[in-house]
């Protein structure tokens, strides 16, 4: 039908491939596809081969196999007769407290040195550039140790308590020591026990228990916080109608506090206080010196680059925004929360989320110190001790690349919660 | 650190095997140096001096394999290597042997597919404390905060040991022996753990020596030797009987004083082989027939390298014990050379 509008039909010529602009990308992408795939598949067959004629083949049987060395810090049961999927666990989870509580702290950090450098006092606005400036220009590798140096010869030994050159602070309840810092610890006098999950698979490497303390105590604050937005929500609703917002923070408090505490009560809790017995301290929390140096140090380091990113958040946002907000008379806490930081976060997360990134990643240095996180037990003792490299090394580019994901993910959720909405 | 397994490990896997099929020996001879991979620094085993050179017990045998296969005793490339990173190294073909106390095991020997061609010194695990601390026995080590070098097999005795005995530690895990060192010094552990000889070495450069003790329970059996890697069967040969021919020397009494004499001939046919006037034992695995002559003449025979590296009247002051000959009670015993 439309035959006479058609152009002439051209027929097909190879040379088309190159010298046709309508074709040539297509040609060149599928050439370095290729090549990209050629190259690949040389290198995977050149590694089989060679592991093959060395006689170590890529197996994963090493991970059912005891681990037969000790971890100092386990957040979960272990003992050298555990499996080494079970040691890597132990490490995984170790590199997630760090990069979880790094990331927090590194945060409020940021947030507050960032906001401050904008301060219009003079001094504080100073002291935080030094502050910025002296902590990203350093590598982190060197915080770290630099921590851990003051850490092992500043402070005092355990042994020094025994002899009373040394006093616990706090009245009596926290011994900061040379091998890190001892902490009351919570405990239930009436626990109701724990539930453990994953019992019997893979040799018993993934088993955990899920106290049932903490699962009450947390469903009680979810509830209480709830109850919190249902009051939230009315008081919204009668200034809608009234243009009176009645009271409701004293409510709103006692909802989300009162029944916390009252549960913590029925369930007994009390602290143990740490002692010093022997050769150390016992019972309380053990936050050790490598845990504390890695922490501290990505923290504030991280923290430094954060800062930077909320300032640029908030100078994005024009001024004529505050000043119309004044202009309807909003005070300037206020204008801060409702106006500028809602907006900031649009232009802070995206940055943010590559921080969080880079601390996690970071953390991997943990071995500088002695921090056994999956680095220090896959991708070290387990690695050495098996002699397994291309297998160790593989997981753990596995894992922290799952790591990675899922937090992008989690943070790009969030952008897209607060991102602009287009009406 | 990382960067060397992990590129270690790439190499495992690209090279490895080219450096497995060909002749580690051609590669020496072709690049005119022998790359030995040593301690990081262990005063007495190898350690470099203030000029830089290194020296020691372990370096010994590299510098004698070097004198017996390229004709000059500091024809050594020394690479450093941790508790860790030796292993990587020697596969990857970055080093050609390890002479870094490096304890024999059946895992090592046979997944690990490494060669330990012979046992340099027989050791076991021991425990340093301070003496300020009051502890006599291992056994008072219940709940002890213990730094340990991790990769080794010292890691693993410390684990069962105190698992055994049903008691409790706090492992500091670390990297190398100054970092250990370091650690144990500032008190961020209250006892050092490892080879018996390396706590005597470690113990030898402090400033104080006398105010730690070394606990007398020893854990563990650390024979300790050079070795190379699975497949090369010349090369590990040479190594092997280079550390025999030390050894021989010693019960031969051929020494650095009178080699030069014994070279001439002896009425001794064993000592004529050794030193090539009888016989040609060194064409057989490719070398001329000097080559036994150069190794012994290098740093001198297994008693003299005992004796000036880590023998009573250095610093470290180890007895010979059970690295006595087997003539004196010891269990240092060369196969013969015939
Ligand atoms: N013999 C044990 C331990 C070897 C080891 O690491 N020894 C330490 C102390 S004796 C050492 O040589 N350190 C020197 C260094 O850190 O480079 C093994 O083979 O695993």
């Amino acid at each position: 039908m439309t035959t006479l509008t058609d152009p002439p039909k051209e027929s097909f010529r190879l040379g088309m491939l190159i010298y046709d602009s309508r074709y040539r990308s297509i040609t060149i992408q599928v050439a370095a596809l290729i090549a990209f795939l050629i190259g690949m598949g040389w290198i995977v067959s050149n590694t089989m081969n060679n592991l093959a004629s060395l006689g170590k083949e890529i197996d994963f049987g090493f991970l059912k196999e005891p681990a037969s060395y000790d971890i100092n810090q386990r957040l979960i049961e272990y003992t050298s007769r555990d499996t080494h999927a079970r040691a890597a666990f132990i490490g995984l989870l170790n590199t997630l407290l760090v990069a979880v509580l790094g990331c927090v702290l590194a945060t409020i950090i940021g947030v507050f040195v960032g906001v401050l450098r904008l301060s219009k006092n003079w001094l504080v606005g100073r002291v935080m550039t030094v502050y910025v400036e002296a902590l990203r220009n350093v590598p982190t590798l060197l915080w770290i140790v630099f921590l851990m140096a003051i850490i092992t010869e500043t402070l005092p030994a355990p042994r020094d308590f025994k002899s009373g050159e040394a006093e616990m602070l706090l009245g009596g309840t926290v011994a900061v020591t040379n091998r890190g810092t001892y902490i009351p610890e919570p405990v239930f006098s009436y626990s109701l026990g724990n539930i453990k999950l994953l019992e019997g698979f893979y040799n018993n490497s993934f088993r955990f228990e899920v106290s049932l303390d903490l699962i009450v105590i947390l469903c009680v604050l979810i509830g209480g916080i709830l109850i919190s937005g249902l009051i939230k929500r009315r008081a919204d609703r009668v200034q809608a109608a009234t243009g009176d917002r009645p009271k409701t923070w004293h409510l709103r408090l006692a909802v989300v506090v009162l029944p916390t505490v009252f549960v913590l009560w029925l369930l007994g809790l009390f602290f143990v206080v740490p002692e010093i017995k022997g050769f150390n301290f016992r019972d309380g929390i053990h936050l050790r010196a490598s845990f504390l140096a890695l922490w501290l140090a990505l923290s504030f380091y991280t923290a430094a680059f954060i800062a930077e990113i909320v300032r640029a958040g908030i100078m994005a946002i024009s001024k004529g925004q505050s000043e119309a907000a004044a202009a309807l008379g909003l005070r300037s806490g206020r204008i801060m929360s409702l106006v500028i930081l809602p907006q900031a976060l649009r232009v802070i997360i995206p940055p943010l989320i590559s921080q969080y990134l880079n601390l996690t990643k970071n953390s991997s240095l943990a071995i500088a110190v002695g921090y056994m996180d999956i680095t220090g037990t896959l991708g070290g003792i387990t690695l050495n001790q098996t002699g397994r490299e291309l297998e160790c090394l593989l997981l753990l580019m596995l894992i922290y690349l799952t790591i990675s994901l899922l937090i992008s993910s989690v943070m790009n959720w969030y952008n897209e919660r607060v991102k602009l909405t287009e009406r | 650190m990382k960067k060397t397994v992990f590129f270690g490990a790439l190499a495992v896997a690209g090279v490895a095997a080219g450096a497995v099929a060909a002749g580690t020996l051609d590669d020496v001879k072709a690049r005119g140096k022998l790359n030995c991979g040593v301690s990081t620094g262990l005063v007495g085993f190898a350690a470099p001096d203030a000029n830089g050179n290194w020296d020691g017990f372990d370096v010994g045998v590299c510098r004698a394999v070097a004198a017996a296969v390229l004709g000059d005793p500091t024809a050594v490339e020394f690479v450093p290597t941790t508790g860790k990173t030796r292993f990587t190294a020697l596969a990857s073909g970055e080093v050609d042997m390890l002479a870094r106390n490096t304890t024999w095991t059946f895992s090592r020997d046979v997944d690990l597919k490494f060669e330990f061609v012979g046992i340099n010194y027989y050791d076991g695990q021991g425990f340093m404390v301070p003496k300020s601390l009051g502890v006599t026995s291992a056994k008072d080590l219940d709940g002890a905060t213990i730094c340990i070098q991790t990769g080794t097999t010292t890691e693993l005795n410390l684990a069962d040991f105190f698992r055994a005995n049903n008691m409790s530690y706090e492992p500091v895990p670390i990297e190398t022996n100054a970092e250990g060192q370091q650690q144990y010094l500032a008190g961020a552990c209250d006892a050092y753990t490892t080879d018996a000889s390396g706590l005597a070495a470690t113990r030898a450069s402090f400033e104080n020596p006398k105010d730690h003790i070394i606990l007398p329970e020893i854990i563990s059996k650390e024979p300790l030797g050079p070795l190379v890697r699975h497949g090369d069967q010349q090369w590990g040969d040479i190594v092997r009987w280079t550390l025999n021919a030390l050894i021989s020397a010693e019960e031969l009494g051929i020494t650095s004083a009178n080699i030069d004499e014994l070279a001439k001939g002896t009425q001794n046919p064993e000592i004529n082989r050794i030193l090539g006037t009888e016989g040609d034992l060194g064409a057989m695995f490719g070398l001329d027939k000097q080559w036994a002559y150069r190794a012994i003449k290098a740093g001198g025979n297994y008693g003299e390298l005992f004796e000036k590296n880590i023998g009573e009247n250095t610093p470290i002051g180890l007895a010979r014990g059970l690295n006595a000959q087997w003539k004196d009670g010891g269990l240092v015993y060369s196969p013969p050379f015939r």
